[in-house]
């Protein structure tokens, strides 16, 4: 892949180009518009652009009138604090209210870099997860971003979606859709299932891509709708290859990891490893030096893929009474 | 309120002071019912708030027979949600849903909800409750009826406990900095919180140089005067280029003698005895 976009500025284009075409979408930020990339739209509709300085509680409630008002407001400010800080302004206001705000937050995950853990939201997709109404959106690239924007600005309801910092490789062509509650199969492979979200849809790309040369064919699915999730996917992908890895810039607790878990823990249990961070806050770095240092990586893909396609062997080789004699011996 | 000849007909309320002192009787003897069948709910902040609640939905918001959803009326925000019963109370007046339900507040399956939820109650513009966020809601609103060049005025009710929130401070920076003119907050001043008195609590004062300070038009009125409350409505729409706050005096428990001034009566139902003199006193 030659090419590479970032989320965010493709956000921020996006919305700018959705500006000339819906006179009711409205923007606001707090004091991060050239972060968040906000300001292509705020040079151009002066007038539908409201920067509520910092303060991400008061953005939220702003935003939320607006949608009462009958506007289409894009709300954005760092991951961090739109999920963190103003969480409750969200679920109490726009979540339980089912209100049409749209919260789009950039700097998600570990690759914010040199700022350091208090401004990398590795939380963030489980603190949206869990909120009734909530739709949840992480892109892999700039395309997705693109698709996924203007499918927020014509859906009516509650939205989250995480943009990112880096400019990150194009998968997705420019004729793509996006469809609420779908992910994309961008591989076929009957092994192992590697399932990713954001910038991690790549990186599971470059483990399949590294799997191939070893002679395992992994399959690879988007999964950039975290919420709702694309279960029949998920339950076919895992059915198809009996192993599953997932990965995300996230911790490995409440974001798609979770919510993978879940689905086969209901309906088809199937090894399962997750890549992403374990019960740890970020760091300043390097953004690949951070990847590297959390696990983050397409070879510590490609290892979780041996793990859990070693786990998928053992199951194959020994039938489940088997496996629970020792257990109950032991007692 | 909603009456079929004026169907059509924008309603420009003409404001009876008598019959407007009678509807606020009315409301808080609905809320001392209410809360007594519930056996829960918010009686001093209730009653604190009714005359304000009264003179505002029947002496100056700008309603459409016929149509509750017209897109330009005056818009209500309760931020002090926990005063629901009052609202409802109002609510019920202007034909928003069947008496009946007022008494089924609180209860399994009610549309009346402990606190306001726009998701089941006709008329109620958002869910507050969690204290703090009103007045952002109101901000987001008067730029909407701005952008949208419609003349409605937005009003939010806050507690005067609920300014120790650090959220409204955030609103009220917002709403100086854009300049809305065509949002009013009117501040429920009764004095009293959960743990006790605001001044025990923490301080608020001086409050009216804090909003004065903040850029906004301040007033202090009698917060059961219907005429002052009505002549403040009156006066903020003559203030170009910022937010008006009304400060109103009230007294928590208002219309009670035994509930008034009293902390304990914040988030306590009457009794049966407390219920047989609430009606007596309240003439009802």
């Amino acid at each position: 892949m030659s090419a590479k976009e970032s989320t965010r500025v493709e956000y921020g284009k996006t919305l700018a180009q959705l500006g000339a075409e819906n006179p009711q979408i409205v923007v606001l930020d707090a004091d991060l518009s050239g972060s968040t990339q906000t300001h292509h739209f705020a040079k151009i509709f002066k007038d539908r652009f409201f920067n509520v300085g910092i303060a991400e509680q008061d953005l939220m409630g702003t935003a939320a009138g607006l949608a009462l008002g009958g506007k289409i407001p894009f709300a954005s400010t760092f991951a961090m604090f739109a999920t963190g800080r103003a969480w409750e302004q969200i679920r109490q206001t726009i979540a339980y209210g089912n209100l049409n705000v749209k919260i789009v937050a950039s700097h998600g995950g570990v690759t914010v870099g040199e700022d350091g853990g208090s401004h990398q939201a590795v939380e963030d997709l489980a603190l949206m997860r869990i909120l009734p109404n909530m739709v949840v959106l992480a892109p892999a690239d700039g395309p997705e971003t693109r698709a996924m924007t203007r499918w927020a600005a014509a859906y009516h309801g509650p939205v989250y979606m995480r943009t990112g910092r880096l400019a990150v490789p194009v998968i997705y062509g420019n004729g793509y859709v996006f469809e609420l509650g779908r992910g994309s199969l961008l591989r076929e492979g009957g092994d192992v299932t590697l399932m990713g979200i954001g910038i991690m849809v790549q990186a599971c790309l470059d483990a399949a891509a590294g799997l191939a040369q070893e002679g395992i064919e992994a399959r690879v699915a988007s999964l950039g709708c975290l919420k709702p999730l694309d279960w029949e996917l998920v339950v076919d992908s895992a059915q198809r290859t009996g192993a599953v890895v997932t990965a995300e810039e996230h911790m490995v607790t409440g974001g798609l990891g979770s919510a993978v878990s879940e689905i086969l823990g209901e309906h088809c249990p199937t090894p399962l490893q997750r890549i992403g961070l374990r019960d740890t806050f970020g760091m300043s770095g390097k953004p690949e030096d951070l990847l590297k240092h959390y696990g983050l990586t397409a070879d510590d893909i490609k290892q979780a893929a041996y793990t859990v396609m070693a786990r998928k062997a053992s199951h194959l080789a020994s039938p489940v009474m088997d496996r629970q004699a020792p257990s109950l011996a032991g007692r | 309120m909603l009456d079929d000849e004026k169907a059509d007909k924008e309603i420009t309320a003409i404001p009876d002071h008598r019959l407007l002192k009678e509807t606020a009787r009315q409301v808080r003897l609905d809320i001392v019912e209410m809360l007594f069948r519930a056996s829960s709910g918010h009686l001093g902040g209730s009653l604190s708030a009714a005359d304000i609640l009264v003179a505002l939905f029947f002496g100056e918001m700008r309603a459409h027979a016929g149509d509750p959803c017209w897109i330009d009326r005056d818009r209500f925000i309760l931020s002090k949600g926990h005063g629901a019963p009052a609202y409802y109370a109002v609510l019920v007046r202007l034909g928003y849903f069947p008496r009946e339900e007022l008494l089924t507040l609180r209860q399994f399956g009610s549309i009346l909800q402990g606190h306001p939820d726009s998701g089941c109650t006709p008329g109620v513009e958002i869910p507050t409750g969690s204290l703090g966020q009103g007045l952002s809601i109101a901000n987001g609103l008067a730029l909407a009826a701005r952008l949208n060049g419609h003349a409605s005025r937005i009003y939010a009710l806050l507690g005067d406990g609920e300014v120790q929130e650090g959220q409204i401070w955030e609103a009220a920076m917002t709403a100086a900095h854009y300049g809305l003119d065509n949002l009013v907050g009117i501040l429920d001043r009764n004095r009293l919180q959960i743990d006790g008195h605001t001044a025990e609590v923490m301080s608020i004062e001086p409050l009216a140089d804090k909003w004065k300070a903040f850029g906004w038009h301040t007033l202090e009125v009698d917060g059961h005067d219907i005429p002052q409350l009505l002549a403040a409505f009156t006066a903020c729409k003559e203030v170009k280029g910022r937010p008006s706050m009304i400060i109103a005096h009230t007294v928590k428990g208002k219309g009670v003698s035994i509930f008034e001034g009293q902390k304990k009566y914040h988030g306590t139902a009457p009794n049966p005895e407390e219920y047989q003199q609430a009606v007596k006193e309240l003439g009802g």
